[in-house]
């Protein structure tokens, strides 16, 4: 917070990647190792997650599918963009 | 982002989707391994939620079975308060 200007020119805030992939295919894991698996709706600053056509994957496997899920943002441990 | 005031059908923020989710049957998904199907009468920004008609299944592992098979215990309830802090997931959930 001290080098506000650095920051600034520097770097980007993490919503503004969250912001960037709105839309697009991401992988969420959840601190229960849980996986989901679909196109990024929208986020908030909690981090709450809304997914569509999530797919969910325990251990790998792939448990069941949703078409859209709202994931509470404690539970989140990554959001990552799907190339 | 903010208003696409598409009659409130947007979801410009995750909870736009519970609130689409009210009066509708959904499926939660609570920690420690508990799900809930009940209709959607309430919730607010914690995703303190009330549902009625609610079926509540909880997914026990039998230690004692070497194969640690997983059972599910099911209970109902008219009403239900839940707590937000113990929700994983709410999703609308195809009434059966």
């Amino acid at each position: 917070m001290e080098n506000g200007t650095l920051t600034q020119s520097e770097g980007k805030d993490p919503s503004v990647f969250l912001g960037e992939i709105i839309g697009h295919p991401v992988t969420v894991k959840l601190n229960s190792g849980v996986v989901y698996k679909g196109e990024l709706q929208s986020v908030d600053g909690y981090m709450n997650i809304a997914l569509e056509k999530t797919e969910e994957y325990v251990d790998g496997v792939k448990k069941r599918s949703y078409g859209d899920a709202f994931v509470r943002g404690n539970n989140v441990m990554y959001i990552s963009a799907d190339s | 982002m903010a208003d696409v005031g598409d009659e409130g059908n947007a979801v410009s923020e995750p909870l736009d989707l519970v609130r689409l989710l009210l009066d509708e049957v959904v499926l939660v998904k609570l920690r420690g391994d508990r799900e809930l199907q009940g209709r959607l009468h309430a919730y607010d920004s914690h995703c303190n939620l009330v549902l009625g008609e609610v079926e509540e299944t909880i997914f026990v592992v039998d230690e004692e079975d070497e194969d640690e098979e997983i059972k599910t215990v099911s209970r109902k309830s008219e009403m239900l308060f839940v707590r937000g802090d113990s929700v994983v997931l709410i999703s609308p959930q195809s009434r059966s």
